[in-house]
């Protein structure tokens, strides 16, 4: 037996119900299992305590000589780092868990089995830290950011007009909800930026439903109406299970649909709170079509063949939807008569014609964007034409 | 499937289904094809180890106490292979106020001792008569305020050490016994107040629970591989670290005999059992 042992531990009066365990740990931190640490100490339940502390932590005790256990270097034998903290890998390991990324993972918890989204390169985008940092600056209050008391008061046909078109971006946004928050779940938290920017959306989109309901209950107390056929394509949406062409098809082709949509708002909306309204929610989702656009971009890069793929996605959708109406009608007069501004046969005509060059311009955007993922000049105009008549 | 073995543990915790749910796993990953049977009771489980229902019995120590008497009655050969490094030497402790006034054991004349359940080596029959061999007999010299949670287990349910700890605070009590390293365990949660309390009066170490062994029964073979097994389970293997953290120990070690004689005549100073091992302590429910 080594009876002088080279370290000694004095507690003082400080006692295991006091935190006496901190020091006696960081002591046998510094020696090897087996050497032996001399405790001493006045607290009067020192030995007592001493003794169950040993006894739980693997340490052997002799008199005032505690023997340093194996238990906590076998807990750590066989454990991994989840990865390197600042760069994602390649693949996530699903025995990691929910462990932070870098973290180390003792061996044989439980694997994190609803996350199946574990490669890097079926969720990332290389922006997406940046997208996130912005996101989170931008967060706005919509009782700080928009001035509710500035809500002139309308015509009657023009304030319904407006109150179905918000009733129409309820819906439309409670899909856009609906859609990252399905996935969420599914994605290995290792792949953490890329959560947190889907955590943003979703808030971003909880707010546009509250901003929208508000604004259609400003002189109202009644909405307007939802076409089955809008829903339907809203739904399909949610059906999605592949991730890349849920967002795709929720971002890439809705919400940058709406872009053109919320600027037309901006623009022909006759009161100030819908203006507003139109340009706050225009920023948040010009943020979700530059994630959505830039991982689709990721993805074809380091995966050529998956264009076919998406091709297919837009068909299928598109024949999905063949039976339904598209866009409400309701919705289509209420964007003609808000362009037109007044019920005359001159503003009538000016309103639908803006309507129709407002479809144009979304049809380009869609069609440009399609070609940033390397679809040809055809190709993209043929799947542009493809893309859901509800917009989104 | 044929089983090599059977065991017996009593379910004083869900926990225990995970526990052995996942030692039969291992051990079947390793060879050996055992199952186990989960008993209400320690009473019932230690007559059916007798009656041959199981080859192995994860026994309490009054269990292992009971176990040999009916044994050799019967003339039944048992063992015990192994225990836990947490099964040795423990101690138990009889706790006062810090300011109550209290001394030593004969000041607890006519004051109310509090005591976990009826059964409990640890938290009852062991201290108490630390108290008879110090000159306070429980039965007359004090008044013992019993907290009866779980009997049947043995005290494998702290409950009843909880209680006498916490009527020890509020003044029902002016004493309680615990397991020693319940001391710190009920310091730490709270039960008991930092500074609050004096130990009075502490056991000579005891060992504590064991695989009982009916070696009438199973193959020779397969309790020796069964021991082995269990002497080998390794804490750095994940697969058996979870449930050795559940059981409350870092190894197995092989069993020993002579840690029990304190328990043994604590239970004849109590007249816990009659002459054909029932229980015959008052009030004994299970």
């Amino acid at each position: 037996m080594d009876a002088s042992p080279r370290l000694t531990i004095d507690l003082d009066g400080l006692g295991f119900d006091a935190g006496a365990h901190l020091l006696v740990t960081h002591v046998l931190g510094q020696v090897a299992a087996g050497e032996r640490v001399r405790v001493v100490g006045t607290d009067p339940h020192l030995r007592l305590h001493l003794t169950a502390w040993c006894r739980s932590e693997g340490h052997d005790l002799d008199g005032d000589l505690v023997r340093k256990g194996t238990a906590r270097a076998d807990r750590w034998r066989d454990a991994v780092r989840a990865g390197a903290p600042r760069v994602p890998s390649p693949s996530a390991d699903p025995a990691w868990g929910l462990a932070a990324r870098g973290a180390l993972v003792e061996d044989h918890g439980p694997p994190l089995a609803r996350a199946d989204l574990v490669d890097r390169d079926a969720v990332w985008a290389d922006i997406v830290p940046k997208l996130y940092a912005q996101a989170a600056a931008g967060q706005w209050d919509p009782d700080a950011a928009i001035d509710w008391t500035a809500g002139e008061w309308l015509p009657d046909e023009v304030e319904d007009a407006v109150v179905q078109v918000m009733t129409y971006l309820i819906e439309n946004e409670q899909a856009a909800l609906a859609v990252p928050a399905a996935h969420i779940a599914r994605i290995h938290p290792h792949f953490r930026e890329v959560i947190a920017f889907l955590a943003t959306q979703v808030a971003d989109e909880a707010r546009h439903v509250e901003v929208f309901t508000r604004r259609a209950l400003l002189h109202r107390e009644a909405l307007g109406t939802s076409s089955a056929g809008g829903r339907a394509s809203l739904q399909t949406l949610l059906e999605e299970p592949d991730f890349t062409m849920a967002s795709l098809m929720l971002s890439v082709l809705g919400e940058g649909t709406f872009l053109d949509l919320l600027t037309f708002l901006e623009r022909y909306a006759p009161d100030a709170v819908t203006r507003r309204v139109a340009q706050l929610v225009r920023t948040d989702e010009a943020r979700h079509v530059a994630f959505g656009q830039a991982h689709l971009e990721h993805r074809v890069a380091v995966e050529p063949d998956l264009r076919p793929r998406v091709r297919l996605a837009i068909e299928r959708r598109h024949d999905a939807l063949r039976q339904s109406a598209g866009l409400n009608a309701d919705v289509r007069d209420a964007l003609a008569l808000l362009a037109a501004g007044a019920f005359t046969t001159h503003a009538i005509s000016a309103g639908w014609q803006r309507v129709q060059e407002l479809e144009r311009t979304m049809h380009d955007g869609r069609r440009r964007r399609l070609g940033r993922l390397g679809f040809s000049h055809e190709e993209a105009d043929e799947l542009s034409a493809l893309h859901t008549r509800n917009f989104m | 499937m044929a089983v090599d073995l059977r065991l017996g543990a009593v379910a004083y915790d869900p926990k225990v289904v995970t526990i052995w749910d996942g030692f039969r796993e291992w051990f079947r990953a390793n060879g050996l094809v055992m199952d186990y049977v989960l008993y209400s009771n320690y009473e019932h489980q230690v007559q059916e180890l007798l009656a041959g229902r199981i080859d192995v019995a994860w026994n309490s120590p009054l269990a292992w106490l009971l176990a040999r008497r009916l044994a050799s009655a019967a003339g039944v050969c048992l063992s015990v292979p192994a225990m836990r490094d947490t099964d040795r030497d423990l101690t138990s402790i009889v706790v006062v106020r810090a300011d109550a006034g209290i001394s030593s054991v004969a000041d607890l004349r006519d004051r109310v001792v509090a005591t976990g359940a009826v059964d409990s080596p640890q938290g009852t029959l062991l201290p108490l008569d630390l108290l008879r061999e110090q000159g306070v007999d429980p039965n007359c010299d004090a008044l013992v305020r019993r907290f009866d949670v779980g009997v049947g287990l043995h005290g494998d349910h702290v409950g009843g050490e909880r209680a006498a700890a916490r009527a020890l605070v509020t003044g029902e009590a002016d004493a309680a016994c615990m397991l020693a390293a319940n001391h710190l365990v009920f310091t730490h949660d709270g039960t008991l107040p930092a500074r609050s309390t004096t130990v009075l009066a502490e056991t000579a170490p005891f060992d504590h629970c064991n695989m009982t062994v009916n070696e009438s029964l199973a193959g020779p073979k397969a309790i020796g591989r069964f021991t082995e097994l269990l002497l080998s389970m390794d804490y750095a293997d994940g697969r058996v670290r979870p449930l050795l953290d559940l059981e409350g120990l870092k190894r197995w070690l092989p069993g020993r005999l002579d840690h029990y004689d304190a328990l043994e005549r604590a239970v004849d100073h109590a007249h816990f059992w009659d002459s054909d091992g029932r229980v015959a302590a008052a009030d004994h429910r299970s």
